[in-house]
């Protein structure tokens, strides 16, 4: 058995933002485990504080070049809450339909060319392009079409230019939307081939239990995205409003970011805690899938986040062709409704590709922010991160895994995560 | 500025092959984003270079770079020493958007004077530290600068492969406006919402005004801008002087007529 080890990791790469691990085992004991958040603040919630709401869903976008559309969703939706506003039915599919696109993009992007490279055992997505360029081609494919969508109904890939609070300044070109309805179907393809490369990665067997919380789905084939009720896996159930008593925020030294608890010492989420959460609310097919690669609610080991994400984008990608189907099945109606700003507090809760997002946006009578809070999914996560890489370096001691084996373990849990640093610090 | 590397041909041409590398300070690491939001032309791209460092996309790190895309501002002390290691490993340095370009939405802060009260109220009294957000051209020289909040990729694709081609890069210094009327769109303030049009540098193809959306001048100041005929236009379209503000003020290209302008009547928002 490996007695002694020493991970020393600054900026671990292939992940959004800056972060550090380090791991010291000392005699067969593990003397430190450490999740380090060394990310700059932006301060973000001060940064609105007097503007006029309309800045909200622009300036917030602003946290995160990769869930820019999921933080602009978040940000209207506070304000339309703030304001009780309730979105046409029209809006609300196009919402859900570029969300459903972000998130394609975000775990493509994520699955492909941050977590496989690990699984391939090559530092980067360059070296596939040599070695398996049909993997690449795949992947790329795949998030072009998110990307195209996202362009298409939210005008822009990242940081969105048709989404405002009462709807949207344009909508969709109907012949082109029924264009990426073919192309939706056709990418199906890609996503099972994704699925049997996935069957053949050696995930870890490294599992800890945990907390999960996610938006609670509504039904069969409701898989939760936008607004709703906040659950746990735990059996604590809120209301959106009460999403206070979800976040419990708190600091520690080891971080800029802050994290976060609720039943235990620390909580998951993301993909594989909407998952555990709701998983009968998945498209059948998706469901199918899961199962075939093993994953079944409720599941404890966090490597099970890159099959999750899958999952997700198969269901993404049915779901899309659904809304695309029902919203060329009729007329299109007024894109925007008139916004009258009232005083007040509108809170929403936003399932982004990471996990749960809450904006919380305080107004006056004008409209003006007086006070805004944004608590992130990878905040949320960052405790049950760090106390993963305690329980994953004893696990490593156990089964006798060397420096080497033991630092790719504790990089790929990061990464696992998907964790958006900058995100989570703001 | 003359890039040494190995050497590779581009459409028959033979040329550098530059290594480079990408860096972010504070930034929502959407302008790097951009580039790999490529996926048509993204291999072809990168074989015109050698990236020998890009922390969010590969585990391989050299200090050994010709080219430096250095994207967000400075917000914290030691973000300026890894700027200047940056300055002196690269012969060229680029500022990339308008976080680097002009401090970019995170100078929003700024206009809160008492940065302590800021951090008061996003972290109580937890200790926390942050400095006043700034473009990183306040602490380095840099070579050339990319605008956009996010920077446009085909804009980068194309300054990129001039760079690479030892050819000038040159700016557009008319007006989104331009390429606005170009587009055919619908003038915004015709819909009742101000836009920067008038006085935001072009090269962005007015990506926000083809989308029903008005410019919050996220490219900064066009040389030619004229922003007396922009008042003008608020006032005759009867557009709170506020909402320009916001816009002018949003990604920090605008600090001067901002300053200008809250001294001269607009209401202050920056009193805390
Ligand atoms: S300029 Fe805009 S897109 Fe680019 S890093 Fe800054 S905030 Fe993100
Ligand atoms: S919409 Fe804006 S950019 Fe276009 S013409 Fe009008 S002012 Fe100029
Ligand atoms: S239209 Fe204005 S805000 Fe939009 S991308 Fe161009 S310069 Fe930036």
């Amino acid at each position: 058995m490996k007695l002694n080890c020493d991970i020393d990791i600054k900026h671990l790469t292939r992940v959004e933002g800056h972060g550090n691990i380090r791991i010291r085992i000392e005699n067969g004991k593990v003397a430190e485990a450490q999740w380090e958040v060394v990310e700059t603040p932006r301060f973000f919630e001060a940064m609105l504080v007097g503007k006029h709401y309309e800045n909200a869903p622009y300036i917030c976008g602003r946290i995160c070049g990769i869930c820019s559309i999921g933080h602009t969703l978040a940000s209207i939706r506070a304000v339309e809450n703030g304001f009780a506003i309730t979105p046409s039915e029209q809006t609300a599919k196009l919402r859900l339909l570029l969300k459903h696109m972000e998130t394609l993009q975000s775990h493509i992007l994520h699955i492909y060319f941050l977590a496989a490279p690990d699984f391939l055992g090559v530092g980067s997505v360059l070296p596939l392009t040599e070695s398996h360029p049909e993997v690449v081609q795949q992947a790329l494919r795949l998030k072009l079409l998110a990307n195209d969508m996202c362009d298409e109904v939210g005008g822009r890939r990242l940081h969105p230019t048709r989404t405002v609070v009462g709807g949207f300044t344009m909508l969709p070109d109907r012949y082109r939307l029924n264009q990426f309805r073919q192309r939706l179907r056709a990418s199906l393809a890609d996503l099972l081939a994704s699925a049997k490369l996935f069957s053949t990665f050696d995930l870890p067997s490294f599992s800890r239990e945990t907390e999960f919380v996610s938006l609670k789905g509504e039904g069969e084939g409701i898989y939760p995205f936008i607004g709703g009720d906040l659950v746990s896996s735990d059996g604590v159930v809120k209301a959106e409003y009460d999403y206070l008593a979800m976040t419990n925020e708190y600091m520690a030294e080891y971080s800029t970011s802050k994290l976060s608890k609720l039943s235990r010492k620390s909580m998951a989420v993301g993909a594989l805690a909407r998952l555990n959460n709701n998983f009968n609310e998945l498209h059948p097919q998706a469901k199918e899938i899961s199962e075939d690669l093993g994953l079944l609610a409720v599941n404890h080991n966090p490597y099970m986040n890159n099959v999750a994400q899958l999952v997700e984008c198969v269901h993404v990608v049915l779901d899309s062709i659904v809304l695309i189907d029902e919203l060329l099945s009729s007329d299109w109606q007024e894109e925007r409704q008139p916004v009258i700003p009232q005083a007040g507090k509108g809170i929403a809760a936003v399932e982004v590709p990471r996990g749960i997002l809450y904006h919380c946006l305080e107004f006056d009578d004008e409209g003006s922010i007086q006070r805004a809070d944004c608590v992130i999914p990878t905040s949320q996560n960052h405790a049950n991160i760090m106390y993963d890489i305690e329980d994953l370096a004893r696990w490593c001691v156990a089964q006798g895994k060397n420096d080497r084996e033991t630092e790719l373990l504790a990089q790929m849990l990061v990464r696992a995560y998907d964790p958006c640093i900058s995100c989570s610090v703001h | 500025m003359s890039i040494q590397g190995s050497l590779g041909t581009f459409l028959g041409v033979e040329m550098a092959k530059p290594k480079v590398g990408f860096f972010e300070l504070s930034s929502c690491e959407g302008c790097q984003l951009q580039l790999l939001n490529n996926e048509a032309t993204l291999l072809e791209f990168l074989s015109l270079l050698e990236v020998v460092y890009f922390r969010e996309g590969m585990t391989e790190k050299s200090n050994d770079y010709d080219i430096a895309f250095v994207e967000g501002s400075i917000t914290r002390d030691d973000e300026i020493e890894r700027l200047k290691e940056i300055r002196h490993n690269a012969k060229i340095v680029v500022a990339l958007g308008s976080c680097a370009c002009f401090g970019g939405v995170n100078q929003l802060k700024n206009r809160f004077h008492d940065l302590e009260w800021v951090k008061k109220e996003v972290y109580g009294d937890y200790p926390i530290s942050t400095r006043k957000a700034a473009p990183i051209a306040d602490f380095i020289d840099i070579d050339l600068e990319i605008y956009g909040c996010p920077v446009k990729k085909e804009e980068v694709e194309r300054i990129v492969s001039r760079l690479v081609l030892g050819k000038a890069v040159t700016h557009p210094q008319y007006p989104v406006c331009m390429e606005c009327k170009a587009n055919e769109n619908i003038c915004l303030f015709e819909l009742g919402e101000p836009c920067l049009g008038p006085v935001t540098r072009a090269g962005c193809d007015s990506w926000c005004p083809s989308n029903r959306l008005g410019c919050w001048g996220c490219r900064g100041p066009a040389p030619a801008a004229n922003f007396k005929q922009l008042k003008e236009i608020v006032k005759r379209y009867n557009i709170p002087v506020e909402r320009l503000l916001d816009r002018l003020e949003c990604f920090g290209g605008f600090q001067n007529i901002v300053t200008d302008m809250r001294g001269s009547g607009g209401k202050g928002e920056n009193e805390t």
